[in-house]
């Protein structure tokens, strides 16, 4: 019983960072803007929270300038798509290719550095409870976050007249305009809100989950989100889902080293990446399902005429 | 008594074009009030400048005797300008109480709107479910929607663009009556239109535009069609040659064809038979949204079919042959959507034309006869009177009219035996839609079978030869022309063939499966 | 007063050439910003970046040599961008590539005959087309992003390689270090100019780019593909078989990385190794879009990516600046081509009268 609570404190810790960032993007996308360049948006994020968390000393800091990071990196793609009409999904992977590059620069007189993680919290008591004290109340304080922001997300998202806003902006832009909706003003808060929570899994991988900085140590967990959106058909309860199934699956790597199985690492380290291309053949088959959740105007550019 | 709107020297210049030249409008309170002008004649500019969506360039606008600017369309709606968008702006995967609360400010968007939905719109004669999705809708009741929309903000300005287009003649009866008894209440109605029959029904005024200009203002009960023509274009309206000919063998024939939508916002097609015979002219009438688009798709080869006998060509089987098949068959489609369909936009008129007709002479082993494709494209241009910088022009820089002329002249000079057109004259300038009009007619003379699908009775009814009618999905037999009216057809478009206990065919109607997962 | 962006009546044909240029000069701006806020002497940086790794003969072939895995890769993915298949994954590709053709090589590295490096070239071609066929089946099939599928299969091939220079094809006498043998002599690339390490695969990179202009430019096949990306709907008109064009655009793309992959371990670097490009495949996604998608283009933005690379080395052995630089300029790179292509369809206008002023009529 206890190493199954085990399992699932495990999961969520390795699920979190994808939850942050595919929520991000989710809002994005709802938007009616396709970013891909999250991937290099965790990695800033990852880097620069390492950076201030290393020189001030405070890991919190840190995460702060992790997700300000992330969002100064979407500013850039906003600007170039949104404002100069640039190609959306060339934009993106450019921003993620500078993203990768510029973390490797920032951050190459850190990578033997040590910081003060930010430790799972541990509440006298609750949190030694068997069973539900490891289950609710033995978690790294950003799991908590994270699962607020869903909940957040998913109230502002359905149940306010902002979020319904949002998402007829990312349904047909050109209505919303007509109406009088400031659409560019509006996608680009989406797209820094994306960036914020893309700056906010790179800080977590790298103060929480594995505090250290190691050039491109988000390993392709920026494209798993994005996969993830997808998978979720655009919706935030399965967005959950979706990163601690993903969650649970990174993990395999190390359980199976433990259980003593012969599979050299290799091959459990592919798990993640094969898994999400099975999972996005299987969900995008469906083409109607896609064609009613997705955001009509996912991608395509938005000229107001006039 | 006050005019409610005057507009003094409105002028509004874009790069390629003076959409708007020192325009005068005035509009009294409670008067239906028409802007009449060809396609490309200005008026939709004129609208969105009034609704705030565009600022002009120069000119003053008064509203209720004070000047106003109207520097965006919450400003004009709190001013009291309501706008009927010809192509909606509606929300599909959101509700009709979603999409109304859109639009509507403050409080006027909170609890109690579903009710003074149901209430307003039963009121005026356009009933509404507040809970329903737009996309399971069609497209007469969207238009209900984007009106009820302007009902519920108390306009004392409604403008309506093109609002007939999509309905049936009994409907635009009804609209009638509702716009009729909006004027009685004191609102004012801008009704924007090029259908002569309609304002001399039911508008008080008329200001005439034509190429950015008014041309002049008129009462349109005391004119005819011809004098208003002439205002609008500056002569008589064109009316196209005919000729009696004996309709020879089967150009096309459509066995039984069923086919489910394959996007859940379309129409599926439920047992349509038809038949085309080479020199005749078969027309197809219906309100859009009833599955023209899935027939068109299905007859070009745009979308093959399991069965290969459904659709038959100039005697082959063609069911299961893509575009490029039956193109080799001697089938030619004039699609509905110019650009981005018809033709790739950012591509030269040269290379359009190496886009189709590629197979009269213009490769060789696989690679491009350059001069081969400049020459088609050039005679092309010559042959059709194409307004256009030479083959080299790209696509979009043609107005709607040329391109459309391009279009057809490349479809046209390939010699088919078929041809289907598919609202040949949708935006086109009246020129050049009596140009292709008589293109179509000269093609039937000459022995080829013609289909035309078209949301216009009177283009339907002056060059074809038998009209059936599609709705939802289902084709009502073809009756010659002369054996019906315009109020028959507008019973069958609204559906009066087809059997009570039919299921309706909206391919998809889920409910509930969006916004709120 | 404000500054407006007005849209043109037709795209600017000299910005279209301009702006990579624009951007070129953006990212020298940046790397002399750069260098002397890390303390260099600026000018000295920029000539060590990127005059001296060119100045001589031995310099200028490796500046070649650099170039062609990277032009080989951008204009296969040039031909599917021109048709809006995104292949992301040529650095998959180009490693499969290497794998098969590598492959080979082992196999016979005993048996000297002359048909063992045109299998290899055959081999890695083949290798580079089989692993984009997986994104091209996804999409058609399954309608899956091929984005993202192609992507997950380069983290995918990396780990199939480390796997096998592991393991399986570890050499015996390699002092335990995961790497394959040494390519017999046969199983290499010929040399093609003396007293440098240029080999063969730069003309086999020259031919590859003009096949693509002949294809893309003067064929039918490659007309179609071109309309295929810039208008769906048309092309569905004209009867062009979207499935095609994604199978196409796909091994295309993956047929000229796999060639480059076998290009390089069958070139400089002479074995398999757990990494065999310091990311080739991407830097050719770089290349094809600052070459604006055309072959002339993607020649001349490869010997600037070349020069990135070789600039970083140099940089890093003589004024110990990180090698890392290079990975920055390239991604500025590619962010200032998008930033000013903005004038390709759009031109600056400044309003300094207030707006919508009344004109006497």
């Amino acid at each position: 019983m206890d190493t199954a609570a085990q399992l699932v404190l495990l999961t969520l810790a390795a699920g979190t960072p994808l939850v942050f960032a595919a929520l991000g993007e989710l809002v994005t996308e709802k938007s009616g803007v396709l970013n891909l360049g999250v991937e290099g948006m965790m990695l800033v994020g990852a880097v620069v929270a390492f950076i201030v968390a290393a020189n001030t000393k405070s890991p919190w800091l840190g995460v702060v300038a992790g997700i300000a990071a992330g969002a100064a990196l979407s500013l850039v793609f906003a600007l170039v798509t949104l404002t100069l009409q640039a190609n959306q999904v060339a934009s993106g992977l450019a921003l993620s290719l500078f993203g990768v590059g510029l973390s490797a620069f920032v951050g190459l007189s850190y990578v033997s550095v040590v910081i003060d993680p930010i430790r799972p919290i541990a509440i006298a008591g609750l949190s030694d409870l068997p069973v539900l004290g490891k289950l609710l109340f033995a978690h790294n304080p950003l799991v908590y976050v994270s699962l607020v922001l869903f909940a957040a997300i998913q109230w502002f998202l359905f149940h306010t007249r902002a979020g319904l806003v949002l998402r007829a902006v990312g349904e047909s832009p050109q209505s919303a305009h007509a109406i009088g909706y400031p659409v560019v003003r509006i996608r680009y808060a989406a797209v820094m809100f994306g960036g914020a929570c893309a700056g906010l899994a790179g800080a977590y991988l790298s103060i929480v989950y594995n505090p250290s900085w190691v050039e491109g140590m988000t390993a392709g967990r920026g494209w798993i989100a994005l996969a993830l959106v997808v998978f979720a058909t655009w919706k935030p309860w399965r967005v959950l889902a979706g990163a601690y199934l993903f969650g649970g699956v990174t993990l395999a790597q190390f359980q199976a080293q433990g259980l003593g199985v012969e599979i050299p690492a290799q091959y459990l380290s592919m798990l993640p990446y094969v898994a999400t291309i099975v999972v996005l053949a299987i969900i995008s088959r469906d083409a109607a399902t896609i064609k009613l959740n997705a955001p009509a105007s996912l991608g395509r550019p938005f000229h107001p005429d006039g | 008594m006050t005019p409610r709107l005057v507009l003094t020297g409105i002028t509004k210049i874009y790069p390629s074009v003076v959409a708007n030249d020192g325009i005068d409008l005035a509009v009294l309170p409670g008067e239906v009030h028409a802007v009449l002008g060809e396609n490309g004649a200005g008026k939709s500019t004129l609208m969105k400048i009034i609704y705030g969506a565009v600022k002009p360039d120069a000119g003053t606008i008064e509203w209720e005797g004070k000047q106003v600017t109207i520097g965006n369309p919450a400003r004009a709606r709190r001013l009291g300008i309501g706008m009927v968008f010809q192509h909606f702006s509606l929300f599909e995967t959101l509700t009709v109480a979603d999409n109304i609360a859109l639009a509507l400010e403050g409080d006027r968007a909170g609890p109690g709107l579903p009710e003074r939905i149901r209430d307003v719109s039963a009121k005026y004669g356009l009933p509404l479910d507040p809970a329903r999705y737009v996309h399971t809708m069609s497209v007469g009741e969207r238009q209900r929607v984007e009106i009820v929309r302007c009902l519920l903000q108390d306009p004392r300005l409604l403008i309506m663009d093109e609002p007939t287009s999509v309905l049936t003649p009994q409907a635009v009866e009804k609209l009638f009556e509702t716009l009729r008894r909006l004027a009685e209440e004191g609102c004012s109605i801008l009704y924007i239109s090029h259908k002569l029959d309609e304002i001399r029904a039911l508008c008080h005024k008329a200001t005439v535009l034509r190429a950015g200009k008014v041309t002049g203002t008129c009462d349109p009960r005391r004119e005819s069609s011809s004098s208003l023509a002439r205002m609008m274009i500056g002569g008589d309206l064109p009316h196209p040659a005919h000729r009696d000919t004996e309709a020879g063998a089967d150009a096309l024939v459509v066995r039984d064809l069923t086919l489910p939508a394959d996007d859940p916002f379309g129409t599926s097609l439920a047992g349509i038979n038809l038949t085309v015979r080479a020199g005749e002219v078969l027309g197809i009438a219906g309100v859009s949204g009833n599955g023209q688009k899935e027939l068109m798709a299905a007859l070009s080869g745009e979308r093959t079919l399991p069965d290969a006998d459904s659709v038959t060509i100039l005697g082959v089987p063609a069911g299961r042959l893509n575009a490029a098949q039956r193109r080799s068959l001697g089938f030619a489609f004039v699609p509905e959507e110019r650009l981005g369909r018809g033709a790739v936009p950012e591509m030269s008129l040269a290379d359009n034309a190496l886009l189709t007709a590629h197979r009269q002479g213009m490769t060789k082993r696989g690679f491009v006869r350059e001069r081969a494709v400049r020459e088609y494209a050039s005679d092309t241009i010559r042959e059709y009177g194409v307004k256009a910088g030479g083959p080299d022009a790209a696509a979009r820089s043609l107005s709607g009219g040329n391109l459309q002329k391009y279009i057809v002249g490349r479809e046209i000079r390939q010699k088919p035996r078929m041809m289907i057109a598919a609202q040949p004259t949708w935006g086109v300038d009246v020129g050049a839609a009596a140009q292709i009009r008589q293109a179509l007619l000269d093609l039937r003379d000459s022995g080829v079978g013609v289909l035309v699908v078209s949301e216009e009775l009177d283009e339907l009814f002056e060059i074809c030869d038998r009209l059936a009618v599609i709705a939802q999905g289902r084709l009502s037999d073809a009756k010659p022309v002369g054996e019906t009216n315009a109020e028959e057809i507008g019973l069958l478009m609204a559906g009066s063939f087809i059997h009570a206990g039919a299921e309706s065919h909206r391919a998809f109607s889920p409910a509930g499966v969006i916004a709120g997962n | 007063m404000r500054i407006l962006l007005e849209a043109r009546r037709e795209p600017s044909r000299l910005a279209r050439w301009l702006s990579p240029i624009v951007a070129t000069l953006a990212v020298l701006l940046i790397g002399f910003v750069l260098f002397t806020a890390m303390g260099k002497d600026p000018w000295q940086a920029m000539y060590t970046f990127f005059i001296d790794p060119i100045d001589e003969r031995y310099k200028a072939a490796e500046l070649l040599l650099k170039a062609s895995p990277i032009m080989l890769c951008a204009i296969g993915l040039a031909v599917g961008y021109r048709a809006n298949v995104w292949n992301i994954g040529a650095e998959g590709q180009l490693i499969m590539g290497a794998i098969c053709g590598g492959g080979i090589a082992l196999a016979f590295q005993d048996i000297e005959t002359r048909w063992v490096l045109p299998l290899m070239l055959l081999a890695g071609m083949a290798g580079g087309m089989l692993w984009a066929a997986i994104p091209a089946l996804l999409r058609t099939r399954f309608n899956a992003n091929e984005i993202l599928v192609s992507l997950m299969l380069v983290y995918v091939a990396s780990l199939v390689l480390s796997l096998l220079v592991h393991g399986a094809w570890r050499d015996p006498e390699g002092f335990n270090f995961p790497q394959s043998k040494m390519f017999a002599e046969h199983a290499l690339l010929p040399n093609l100019v003396p007293d440098t390490r240029l080999n063969v695969g730069f003309l086999i990179a020259l031919a590859a780019v003009a096949a693509g202009w002949l294809f893309m430019r003067k064929s039918l096949p490659g007309f179609q593909m071109r309309v295929a990306g810039l208008a769906p709907a048309a092309a569905n008109y004209a009867g062009i078989s979207a499935n095609r064009t994604v199978w196409m655009g796909m091994l295309i793309g993956g047929g000229c990385a796999g060639l480059a992959g076998i290009g390089e371990v069958a070139g400089p670097v002479g074995q398999l190794l757990p990494v065999i490009s310091p990311g080739y495949g991407f830097a050719a996604i770089i290349v094809a879009f600052v070459g604006r998608l055309h072959p002339l283009g993607i020649f001349f933005a490869s010997l600037l990516m070349s020069l990135l690379y070789l600039g970083g080395e140099a940089a890093q052995m003589k004024l110990a600046l990180p090698s890392s630089v290079t990975g920055l300029f390239q991604g500025t790179l590619l962010l200032f081509l998008l930033a000013a292509d903005v004038f390709i369809h759009y031109r600056l206008r400044i309003v300094r009268a207030p707006a919508a002023a009344a004109r006497p009529a």
